[in-house]
């Protein structure tokens, strides 16, 4: 009910918005004859905002096709992960949520997911144009976006403002700026590599930094061996802000929640995160005044700026029943109307995938719409743990992560992975 | 029945039939059919699954490729593979301070004072919280920035220990929250043994001038060997399936150096960043190796027990 409500104010809302934007086409055709029969969809959307969004999507498209039976399933996020492989062999539904890039290969190769590019032709392929390679395999696609969101460094505006700083343009900027932060007692960035991914970011960055978008993700797909000189140079890179003592003490023993406080009480001053920690860091008090954002700086001159932002999506797997309901349903999520009204800040809060969609009035959603559509040349990357294989992300993170801890062995860490390299992608 | 057994003694036996004649035999069997039966197709036969899928390369999903015992030599050279087994024979030595600990506790504890169920059962209480709950108190107990233990250390002047995200303590602090629990089961087991030893013998060793660690070592703790044994048991099992206090607590880290074979199996086979099927059943095969020992062991000296009667 809540949501529902929700959803219709916010409609209300983007009424004007959706004046001036034109109906796409694919949101006509769900209107051409409403559709009959049923529709399965499991959904791993199963925090608060993401469910409401889930539900309230539904509840539209129900309204839309009135004779339709839709039944849906909510999931836990995290045990959606291993409950899909179940599922997608034994009792699949016609619609599930996955990710785009090296996560959803396992099941394309196996011939689970439903090859969809006959959704994609027209209009859509031109709207979806910035995330259609992270859903393309062999030339094909599987797989419709929703969302997606910009990484980059969260910081504490009113320190940096209390030391004279300035968001930094370049890297010697941002380790002078580091230097001015610890000489007054404060960490530069907050971090908790517990479960490992949050140094990937990391990783990711000061590699397209380092040596650009391409190198990353040759490295990722294991065309580049890991004891490549570009690698190390990347290590050497973030080797200097550990040396320097920039990330706080004991960050192993903390999640990327538990490094939180630290930011909010001052402790340091920035955090490289995805957009999803800024709802969190609101919560806990800090205004809009006292946080920003700013594009990760330039290591390498000249090199094109590439970015993280995983794309969470929708699929068909291949033993659907109801496949033209399924494509409908796709179909109806990627209009554009639909992403502007699941992607607003009262909604997922992130970024819409449709370039026709408009983008809600946040400052950190508009920076970062800006830096995904303008500022990043290079290209678009998942994140470290979807661009490369499940396998191989799970050796790299642990590396990267004893790395922050022991520094001085890097070369060890480089041997291991390269090892792993030569298993995985043979 | 009684009818049936009354003229079998002269009655010619080919006349009686199949059922009649060995059913004193059989019956026993059929008792115990559901429980072999169940034990059989989710113990035994998966055991041999195990070394089956062991000899493959299967992500779970496409078709299994047959590599022979590739999967083992992988292991060979498998660093992370001599961490887990380094841990677990950490965890099967040190979780055994458990039954000292536990007797310990026990004969503290075997006296009537006013309130000691009371006493006893407060001992007891951590066995009776889940393994979970135990390793979340444990992690909060040892945060390096607001846990108990730092603040405990600062009042000595010591530095503070960020106990699960360093690779050299990260074991033992998970063992020393494993203890917790595991010595309050101990001490049950040795309460109710205390209660079946002999006063006439402790008389009798009184008689004999045996007081303190003489009356405990010759007379107390030789009454007490069955309750030894079944601790012993479940303490060993207790170690071997350490996987959830790893899991709550450190999730195997700090990189992977608190991992135990279990817990790198599925890691490896079940988790977000696994499915390597073969892999994982190398890991478990090995793993159920050494539980062989253990196995084989329990056994051989339960057989004994059962003959020495």
């Amino acid at each position: 009910m809540v949501s529902k409500l929700k959803t219709s104010l916010a409609a209300l809302g983007l009424s004007t918005a959706l004046a001036t934007s034109m109906v796409s086409g694919a949101f006509a055709a769900a209107h051409e004859t409403p559709l009959t029969g049923d529709l399965v969809i499991f959904s791993d959307m199963s925090n608060p905002a993401p469910r409401a969004v889930m539900e309230g999507m539904v509840a539209r498209f129900k309204e839309m096709n009135p004779d339709l039976n839709i039944e849906l399933t909510i999931i836990d996020r995290e045990a959606y992960k291993t409950q899909i492989r179940n599922f997608l062999t034994a009792n699949s539904p016609d619609v599930a949520n996955w990710y785009a890039g090296n996560r959803m290969a396992p099941y394309v190769d196996a011939g689970l997911f439903e090859d969809i590019s006959d959704v994609w032709e027209g209009d859509m392929s031109e709207n979806l144009a910035s995330t259609k390679g992270a859903l393309t395999i062999d030339g094909k696609q599987y797989g419709v976006p929703y969302t997606y969101y910009q990484w980059g460094v969260y910081y504490r505006k009113d320190i940096y403002d209390q030391y004279g700083l300035s968001e930094p343009e370049d890297w010697e900027t941002l380790k002078s700026n580091c230097q001015t932060l610890l000489d007054n007692g404060v960490k530069c960035f907050t971090i908790g590599t517990k479960f490992l991914w949050t140094a990937a970011g990391w990783f990711d960055y000061l590699n397209m930094r380092t040596n650009g978008f391409d190198y990353h993700m040759k490295l990722t797909a294991g065309e580049i061996p890991w004891t490549d000189e570009g690698v190390k140079k990347t290590f050497a890179n973030w080797r200097e802000l550990i040396d320097m003592g920039a990330y706080i003490d004991n960050h192993t023993a903390y999640s990327w929640q538990e490094a939180l406080p630290f930011m909010l009480n001052g402790e340091a001053a920035a955090y490289l995160m995805g957009n999803f920690a800024v709802a969190p860091m609101r919560e806990g008090g800090l205004t809009d005044d006292q946080l920003d954002y700013y594009q990760f700086p330039t290591i390498t001159p000249d090199t094109p700026k590439g970015e993280d932002a995983p794309t969470d999506t929708f699929h068909i797997p291949s033993s659907a029943k109801n496949k033209e309901n399924a494509k409908a349903f796709l179909k109806f999520v990627t209009s554009a109307e639909n992403q502007t009204l699941i992607n607003a800040g009262d909604a997922l809060g992130q970024l819409p995938v449709n370039a026709q969609s408009s983008v809600d009035d946040d400052k950190f959603l508009k920076e970062g719409f800006d830096v995904l559509s303008n500022k990043a040349p290079g290209g678009i990357a998942q994140f470290f743990d979807r661009d490369a294989p499940a396998e191989m992300a799970k050796v790299a993170m642990e590396g990267f992560q004893e790395f922050m801890v022991r520094p001085d062995n890097i070369d060890r860490i480089l041997d291991r992975l390269e090892n792993a390299r030569e298993r995985i992608y043979k | 029945m009684t009818q049936a057994t009354l003229p079998d003694t002269h009655a010619d036996r080919g006349k009686r039939s199949f059922w009649r004649r060995n059913q004193i035999a059989i019956s026993p069997w059929l008792f115990l059919a559901p429980g072999v039966i169940f034990f059989l197709i989710y113990v035994i036969f998966p055991v041999f699954q195990s070394f089956q899928i062991s000899t493959l390369r299967w992500d779970g999903l496409g078709d299994p490729e047959y590599i022979g015992l590739e999967n083992y030599r992988e292991l060979w050279d498998d660093p992370a593979f001599y961490v887990s087994l380094k841990n677990n024979v950490l965890w099967l030595l040190l979780y055994l301070l458990a039954i000292p600990a536990g007797l310990f506790i026990a004969l503290f504890l075997n006296q009537t004072v006013t309130g000691i169920r009371l006493y006893k059962s407060l001992f007891f209480f951590p066995f009776v919280i889940s393994q979970v709950v135990v390793g979340l108190v444990f992690t909060w107990f040892y945060d390096p920035t607001f846990g108990l233990l730092n603040v405990m250390l600062g009042w000595f002047g010591l530095g503070p220990i960020n106990v699960l995200g360093d690779p050299t303590y990260v074991t033992y602090g998970i063992i020393a929250a494993g203890l917790w629990p595991q010595t309050a089961y101990c001490m049950i087991l040795y309460l109710t043994g205390l209660n079946g030893v002999n006063p006439e013998q402790i008389e009798a060793g009184r008689l004999d001038n045996a007081r303190g660690w003489r009356m405990l070592w010759h007379i107390i703790i030789p009454q007490l060997k069955p309750a030894t044994f079944i601790a012993f048991v479940v303490t060993i099992i207790g170690a071997l399936r350490s996987f959830d206090l790893i899991s709550v607590m450190t999730n195997g880290g700090p990189f992977g150096e608190s991992r135990v074979l279990s817990f790198y199996m599925f890691e490896v086979a079940l988790s977000e960043y696994g499915f390597r099927m073969g892999y994982g059943a190398a890991i478990a095969v090995v793993l159920f190796l050494i539980m062989l020992i253990f196995i084989a062991y329990f056994l051989w000296s339960m057989y004994r027990e059962t003959r020495g009667r």
